[in-house]
């Protein structure tokens, strides 16, 4: 008979599995509070608050922050606006070419970054058109668009063709029918799917440091950091910080789309 | 009734008679971003792949050829490809076998709160920043890090040291060896590991396991003989998430790692500051082909089922 208890090695090695995934990313909240400036000493010396402080009064921090909630911003308008269309094409009807659209929205995702990335640079540079705020937008957007689509997809699916008809019958066009029928019921979905494209984002660098020109977002501040420290606690407070942002909308997107057929997260 | 909502109104009876005219709206805008953007960019790249350039001036010459391809089989070059793929194999190997029982954990013995723990700590790393992972590696790997501080502490250092002595995997500090890479690999794509199998273990009969225990198979013959055929697919989803990323990164091996390149290194450095944008564009072309090959595979063996 099969039983409902796990055999002791399979929880030793799933916890272990999960001990893994976490305990690195508990470290750099532990790193934020050193005293240690110049290594990456283990254990910590001593614990302090002032590289709070410190990080809180540079300029070129607040300025990567701020361009980087500005490009997420913008990017995931524009996903929702497309990936929305495209769930809603292709979820309601089927059309020739309609493998295709859905291969070509995954297919930013599913290539490696760097070829999206120096696809992306080297058409830039044919087409003579100069990096800018607007070209991080346009790599952003394109890979954030499977996102908003994975999650629209489902749920579309889920609203059944009669409650449309229903509202139709019952006197609504389509207009009314969408903002009063349609919306309500896939608009989770689509907050869901706007979180977690605002988080891949935001945190995007691979993509990033093709399409960027002089201009640094937050993730492009770290990889400079990484590759040369110059001021190593100061890192580890901006680590700690996005750890947190990235957590929330990803934490959000959970409890909105839970108890769903499809959960959000699933496209990343 | 006004004029502006007379026109919704036969807007909407023209979009409800043609829900053809409807599709159109509908698919044209994405169709054209990705079309245009997307597309147009890959094509502008694969064409650059087929330019060479001139080794003594340094420009590009746009003539067709294919000479920029056999610059790949150079054994410098080829070298970074097969190392790049013997990675990629090992950290797809490692995923499989650090993810798995998690996955079947979470698949058949997790219920109510623990089934919302092992999703949420699935997906919080999955989602959490790739640059906040490998930093957190950084610090774990340094030489006055927590590992090596932790093999000291348990008179393991000699142990870490005759490891480090090993060529190839091996080198002056963990931060600096293949093996660091290969952690640090295996740390940020295991998640993409993870979620397919469970999908896949989740789809499985409980009462399928249980008619091989009442037909007399011992517990690790059902598993062996059920269950991992039918996780299989699983598996290889997941690995094709493993492999292509694995493939494509230029940074964890930037970070972490010895000084000998990947091909996103290669990709990266050649487009930089080589400015050998047809050699870097060939090299590009590796993982796709690849990829194109790894998929073909998958899709005979079903595997996309379970994504």
């Amino acid at each position: 008979m099969h039983s409902d208890r796990a055999p002791m090695g399979l929880k030793v090695a799933a916890g272990l599995g999960l001990a893994f995934m976490h305990l690195p990313i508990l470290l750099i909240f532990v790193y934020a509070f050193t005293t240690e400036d110049k290594s990456y000493q283990w254990p910590p010396p001593g614990f302090t608050l002032k590289w709070f402080a410190v990080t809180w009064g540079r300029t070129d921090v607040w300025e990567a922050m701020s361009l980087s909630l500005k490009v997420a911003s913008i990017s995931t308008v524009i996903a929702l606006f497309l990936g929305t269309l495209c769930a809603a094409a292709v979820s309601r009807t089927k059309f020739f070419g309609r493998e295709a659209i859905s291969l070509l929205v995954i297919l930013p995702i599913a290539l490696p970054g760097i070829i999206t990335g120096i696809s992306l640079r080297s058409a830039f540079n044919l087409a003579e058109i100069p990096f800018s705020f607007w070209t991080i937008v346009l790599g952003h957007a394109t890979f954030c668009v499977v996102v908003v689509y994975n999650n629209a997809v489902a749920r579309f699916r889920r609203v059944s063709g009669s409650l449309v008809e229903a509202s139709m019958d019952l006197g609504a066009n389509s207009f009314q029918t969408f903002r009063y029928v349609i919306l309500p019921n896939i608009s989770t979905a689509l907050l869901a799917g706007g979180m977690l494209a605002f988080a891949l984002s935001f945190d995007e660098v691979i993509v990033t440091t093709f399409t960027a020109g002089q201009q640094q977002t937050l993730p492009i501040w770290m990889l400079e950091e990484l590759v040369r420290p110059r001021e190593r606690p100061v890192t580890n407070v901006v680590a700690m910080v996005v750890v947190i942002v990235t957590f929330l909308p990803i934490l959000g997107a959970y409890y909105l789309t839970r108890g769903t057929d499809t959960v959000a997260g699933q496209g990343k | 009734m006004s004029r502006h909502t007379n026109a919704a109104v036969s807007l909407s009876d023209l979009l409800w008679r043609r829900p053809n005219l409807l599709l159109l709206i509908l698919i044209l805008p994405p169709a054209l971003w990705l079309g245009i953007i997307y597309l147009g960019s890959l094509f502008a790249l694969l064409a650059q792949s087929f330019f060479s350039i001139d080794e003594f001036s340094g420009v590009i010459q746009y003539e067709l050829t294919l000479k920029t391809y056999g610059e790949l089989f150079r054994p410098a070059n080829f070298d970074i490809i097969v190392r790049t793929v013997v990675m990629a194999g090992a950290v797809t190997i490692g995923a499989a076998v650090v993810g798995f029982p998690v996955a079947y954990y979470a698949a058949r013995y997790a219920r109510g709160k623990w089934k919302a723990i092992f999703y949420l700590g699935v997906m919080m790393p999955l989602w959490s920043s790739y640059l906040v992972k490998v930093y957190s590696w950084k610090l774990i790997l340094a030489k006055e890090g927590i590992l090596n501080w932790l093999f000291e502490t348990l008179h393991l250092g000699w142990l870490l040291n005759a490891y480090l002595a090993i060529p190839i995997i091996g080198g002056n500090s963990l931060s600096v060896s293949s093996t660091g890479t290969f952690l640090v690999f295996l740390y940020v794509w295991i998640p993409f590991m993870i979620l397919p199998i469970q999908a896949s273990l989740e789809r499985v009969p409980h009462t399928m396991l249980e008619a091989s225990g009442d037909l007399g198979a011992r517990p690790y013959q059902t598993f062996l003989h059920v269950l991992l055929p039918l996780a299989l697919p699983g598996v290889i989803a997941g690995s094709i998430f493993t492999f292509s990323l694995t493939l494509g990164d230029y940074i964890i091996p930037q970070i972490v790692g010895s000084s000998r390149r990947f091909i996103g290194q290669a990709v990266y450095a050649y487009q930089g500051t080589a400015g050998n944008i047809p050699l870097a564009a060939a090299f590009a072309v590796v993982p796709i082909v690849l990829m194109a090959f790894y998929l073909w595979i998958a899709k005979r063996k079903g595997a996309f089922d379970a994504l």
